[in-house]
């Protein structure tokens, strides 16, 4: 039997926090992973390199977690799959919004959402804290969301921003098969 | 909590072959890989006892980016192909993927008789109302009215209802998913590929290149509240009556399934007795 | 149909070979239809120019058989009593003609069937004893025992018959003393089915097509019992590809079809060519193009067997030279296919596969067909490696560690698709190469004679060509065969010897175009001044007029050999 998929409810012990948490960062990586692997196979350099280096923050994140809860690098996570409250993990990019000729400033837009929305899962989570244990990790890792929206505004600061056509190619696609 | 942990055993990356996808960034078929791999993590099969089955298009390079043994056919025959290879070798857990113009178009017979052969296969369409990989031509789920080179104006022909005309056929599962919803796209897979019987699996996966307005199916796309339903009747009604944009299992029946799994009761010699003067 | 059978069956009984074949109308049901039947002493592979009797039950619609039923001066026609006289299209031959109160024997002889006092007739007329056609109709009857009684009384009544006609009457056969021993009676199709059995097919999807249903439905049961399927397909389309999948998952498969069929199934034989799955395809070819006609023989499939693909599309083509042949040729083809991870397509005909014969017990070539196959966990494994054999080691999905996509794309020795010069006439050459370099062995072509004359022909024309080479003999006119039963690849160095010696060859088929004779010319440099002998379906190729013809022929080349 498979096990059934859990919804993130609210947690009511530190570990289950820590779980959720673990899980979603998690997905943040892959999928910042899989976009620079997108952008890379299109030729799309820059922004491969910036999306590497998002999932290496995020690798980070994951390391702590962890490191603080004394976990294998395995450790498994319940399957949250599809119930966060949105379709995917709130940490992550939606594939969608990705484009062959997007600018590194496009990425951190969609970075910043993300972790904006990671940000807001924890605030959340702070706010309806079972007990102080949980509301002070929850607190922790608002925090952390914060610096990560820093160091992608910081981030932002430094790259032109886009025109207006950025979009055009005089190539029409190419038909394959 | 804890011990209903996913086992560690196999991970979806564990399913991917590395190859780099040639599909647009941005493409939905993205998300369906993904939900694919999550899919098999779930089922912890191995690779090597799962074979992807496709035809051609974008959605149907899928096989080559599994980890798992793949067959990439031609244009429209995938599910002949998945199911000579079930019926052959039952042992093995056969997945057949593919787009709206292979499945529904130039494969659409074949469609109709997987269906009410109900063979123990999972088909899974990336269905985004568009020819992707020939540039954007309208396919069967194509509104009347979208304008395309091909077919300035629009078609004018009604789009082709395939979760509808799957029930009727005989399809033995039957669910709508969502390309954005890797994890609940990967939870239905699973799902389906557990189900006896032919499992129809339609994912909205939008084609961000050719129908870049499909990128709001995010903001309508919702799970269906309802539970899931064995009888036909009622799933019609369900199917005919929704708007397109109920993500979730519509039909999960348990019509007999096709099998013709026995053993040998002669030898090739013993029949040469048949012709033997 | 019936009484036909029953004498072909009562014939082998007797010790003696035999061939019949069916005719019919258009109709489904209770249409005008004829068994063709020749009986004697030897194997017959062809029907021969003239029949000696025509036994008509009634006249309805005969004329229009009267071209495949030839009759001369020496024949008899002999037709019921109470159905006037023989059309005149049979008369015109100069048979004499004959009345029998055939349905008046059957009058009042409750389950008595006309067509058993027909048995009886035409089995004295053949010369069989009275008591071996009792018991093939004894062996064959399912019915109640009464109604078996009554027919053995008209089948006594019908043999009684044929003592009236001294003097009219065709010479009977002589009965072997004692029956040749390892004889089977078979049909082509079913042949072709067996066939495919002993090499190890367990799969077959199929969708129903004159003449090649009959392969079918002797394999379905077949199967079943051999823990296999059969599994009838929506269509074409989709039964090549269910075998593609059923063989890409590691079990030998096959389907079969005539020409409309074979047409449909182009787009996936290139599939199998490209990812390298075996398959077999055994087309039962009828006259055509398009639907044609359906229910006659014509081998004019050959031009788009060999070479009706889109690319360059290496494959196998063999053709039985006989019904027996159907078997061996579409065993080898199975375990060519599989040995060569290739599609072979079987050109069988309407002729051997509808027609029943009693033939001597094909040769048992032994073992089922062997796949290389790669091991499981095979470091670095891929899939389309450029080995010095074009063979690469398949991998079987369920072994672990050899996982790898098949693709109809062009692709790397790794099966990734690519585009690129490099990989593609690397592909190219190696699919090619596998096919070239294989040892065909002695199989390829039967061979016979060493005369500086050659006629080249194949599949069921061969029995005709062969029984004509004979008659010419024994006018002293020498001539070698050549009937091929690998068309391609084509062999070569094979040919070279094969002709060894020979100043010119004349190519014998049964097309319009004169298909064979293109072909040979396309690949190879044939001697001297290649001609042709070629008339499309539905009208066989008799051993008489190909005498003839290939008398006036050598006496040609004998002469502009004596002019140079
Ligand atoms: C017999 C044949 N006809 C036409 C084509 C060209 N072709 C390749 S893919 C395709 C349509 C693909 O559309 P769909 O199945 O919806 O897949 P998508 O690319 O949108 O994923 C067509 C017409 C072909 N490969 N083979
Ligand atoms: S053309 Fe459309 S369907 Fe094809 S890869 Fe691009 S986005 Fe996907």
């Amino acid at each position: 039997m498979n096990p059934p998929i859990q919804t993130p409810s609210r947690p009511e012990t530190l570990e289950e926090l820590m779980l959720q948490a673990l899980a979603m960062e998690r997905e943040a990586v892959e999928r910042y992973s899989e976009l620079a692997d997108m952008m890379q196979a299109h030729n799309n350099r820059d922004v491969a390199e910036l999306f590497h280096k998002m999932a290496g923050y995020e690798q980070h994140h994951v390391d702590h977690i962890l490191k603080d809860m004394s976990w294998p690098a395995d450790k498994a996570t319940p399957r949250y799959a599809g119930v966060w409250t949105a379709p995917d993990g709130p940490e992550v990019v939606p594939i969608e919004e990705m484009h062959y000729l997007m600018q590194p400033w496009h990425a951190l837009q969609l970075a910043l959402a993300a972790e904006q929305r990671a940000h807001d899962f924890f605030d959340a989570l702070v706010r309806n804290a079972a007990n102080d244990t949980i509301r002070r990790a929850a607190e922790e890792m608002r925090a952390e969301e914060a610096e990560h929206i820093e160091l992608v505004r910081a981030w932002m600061e430094k790259v032109p921003q886009p025109d207006s056509d950025w979009a055009a190619d005089p190539d029409p696609p190419r038909y394959i098969d | 909590m804890n011990d209903m942990a996913e086992s560690a055993a196999l991970a979806a990356a564990d399913y991917k072959s590395g190859y780099k996808p040639v599909w647009c960034p941005g493409c939905g078929d993205y998300g369906v890989l993904g939900a694919v791999t999550r899919a098999l993590a779930i089922l912890q099969r191995p690779p090597h006892e799962v074979a992807v089955v496709s035809g051609i298009g974008c959605s149907s390079r899928i096989p080559a980016y599994t980890s798992c043994y793949g067959f990439h056919g031609v244009h429209g025959r995938a599910l002949a192909a998945g199911t000579g290879l079930k019926v052959a070798r039952p042992d093995l857990t056969v997945i057949v993927a593919g787009g709206d113009g292979d499945g529904y178009s130039i494969g659409g017979n074949h469609f109709l008789h997987a269906c009410r052969r109900n063979v123990d296969l999972t088909y899974i369409v990336m269905d985004n109302h568009v020819y992707g990989m020939t540039k954007g031509q309208a396919s069967p789920t194509t509104e009347p009215d979208w304008d395309s080179k091909l077919a300035p104006g629009g078609t004018g022909v009604r789009s082709f209802h395939p979760l509808v005309i799957a029930l009727a056929a005989g399809a033995n599962f039957i669910a709508r998913a969502f390309s954005g919803d890797s994890g609940g796209a990967a939870e239905i897979i699973a799902q389906a590929i557990r189900h006896p019987g032919f499992s129809f699996v339609e994912v909205m996966s939008p084609c961000v290149t050719f129908r870049p307005e499909q990128k709001d199916w995010k903001q309508s796309v919702r799970r269906t509240g309802v539970p899931e339903t064995g009888d036909p009747a009622q799933a019609a009604r369900r199917i005919m009556t929704d708007d397109g944009f109920n993500i979730g299992v519509l039909y999960a029946g348990d019509r007999p399934v096709y099998a013709r799994e026995r053993a040998a009761t002669v030898t090739p010699a013993e029949l040469e007795a048949e012709f033997a003067l | 149909m019936t009484a036909g059978t029953l004498l072909l069956d009562a014939a082998a009984r007797a010790g003696l070979y035999g061939l019949m074949v069916r005719t019919s109308g258009p109709q489904i049901r209770g249409g005008e239809a004829a068994a063709l039947l020749r009986l004697g002493p030897q194997p017959l592979a062809t029907l021969d120019d003239r029949f000696d009797m025509l036994l008509a039950i009634d006249w309805q619609n005969l004329h229009r058989f009267a071209d495949e039923i030839p009759l001369g001066p020496a024949s008899l026609i002999v037709g019921d009593s109470g159905e006037g006289e023989a059309p005149e299209a049979l008369l015109a031959s100069g048979a004499q003609a004959v009345a029998l109160p055939l349905k008046k024997t059957v009058k009042g002889a409750t389950g008595a069937w006309v067509n058993m006092v027909a048995l009886g007739f035409g089995g004295a007329i053949a010369g069989l004893p009275v008591e071996v056609l009792e018991e093939a109709l004894r062996a064959s009857w399912k019915r109640n025992p009464q109604a078996l009684e009554a027919n053995l009384t008209v089948l006594r009544q019908g043999f009684a018959f044929a003592a009236g006609l001294e003097g009219k009457r065709p010479q009977p056969l002589a009965m072997p003393a004692v029956a040749p021993a390892g004889r089977w009676l078979i049909s082509g199709n079913e042949a072709a089915g067996f066939g495919a059995i002993r090499a190890g097919v367990r799969f077959v999807a199929a969708y129903p097509i004159t003449p090649a249903t009959e392969v079918l439905e002797w394999l379905a049961p077949a199967l079943t019992r051999l823990g296999g399927t059969l599994l009838q397909a929506e269509d074409e389309l989709a039964s090549i590809n269910m075998i593609i999948g059923a063989a890409y998952g590691g079990v030998p498969s096959l389907t079969a079809t005539a020409g409309p069929g074979l047409a449909l199934m182009t787009e996936a034989i290139g599939l199998a060519v490209t990812a390298e799955v075996p398959i077999v395809i055994v087309d039962v070819m009828r006259g055509g193009p398009s639907t044609g006609i359906p229910a006659k023989s014509e081998q004019s499939d050959l031009s788009f067997a060999v070479d009706g693909l889109p690319g360059d599309a290496p494959r196998l083509v063999l053709a039985p030279t006989s019904i027996g042949d159907c078997l061996t040729t579409t065993e080898w083809a199975v375990r060519l296919a599989e040995a060569l991870q290739a599609p072979a397509i079987v050109l069988s005909d309407q002729f051997m596969g509808q027609s029943r014969a009693v033939v001597d017990q094909p040769p048992a070539t032994g073992g089922t067909a062997q796949r290389l196959v790669a091991a499981a966990n095979t470091p670095g494994y891929l899939r389309y490696a450029d080995t010095p054999s074009g063979i690469s080691p398949m991998a079987i999905p369920g072994t672990p560690g050899t996982t790898y996509t098949a693709d109809g794309l062009e692709h790397t020795e790794k099966g990734i698709p690519s585009s690129q010069a490099t990989d593609h006439s690397r592909q190219l050459d190696k699919r090619e190469r596998k096919l070239m370099q294989y040892d065909y062995g002695p199989r390829w072509a039967d061979v016979e004679g060493e005369a500086d004359l050659a006629i080249i022909t194949f599949g069921s024309t061969t029995g005709a060509v062969r029984e004509a080479i004979a008659r010419s003999a024994l006018q002293g006119v020498g001539l070698r065969l050549v009937a091929l039963r690998l068309l391609a690849p084509l062999q070569p160095a094979a040919l070279d010897r094969a002709l060894a010696g020979v100043r010119q060859v004349l190519v014998v088929e049964q097309n319009h175009g004169g298909q064979l004779l293109r072909y040979l010319r396309s690949r190879y440099d044939l001697p001297g001044r290649a001609t042709g002998l070629h008339r499309p379906g539905p009208l066989p190729l008799r051993p008489g007029e190909l005498t003839a013809a290939f008398i006036d022929w050598a006496a040609v080349q004998g002469s502009r050999e004596g002019r140079a």
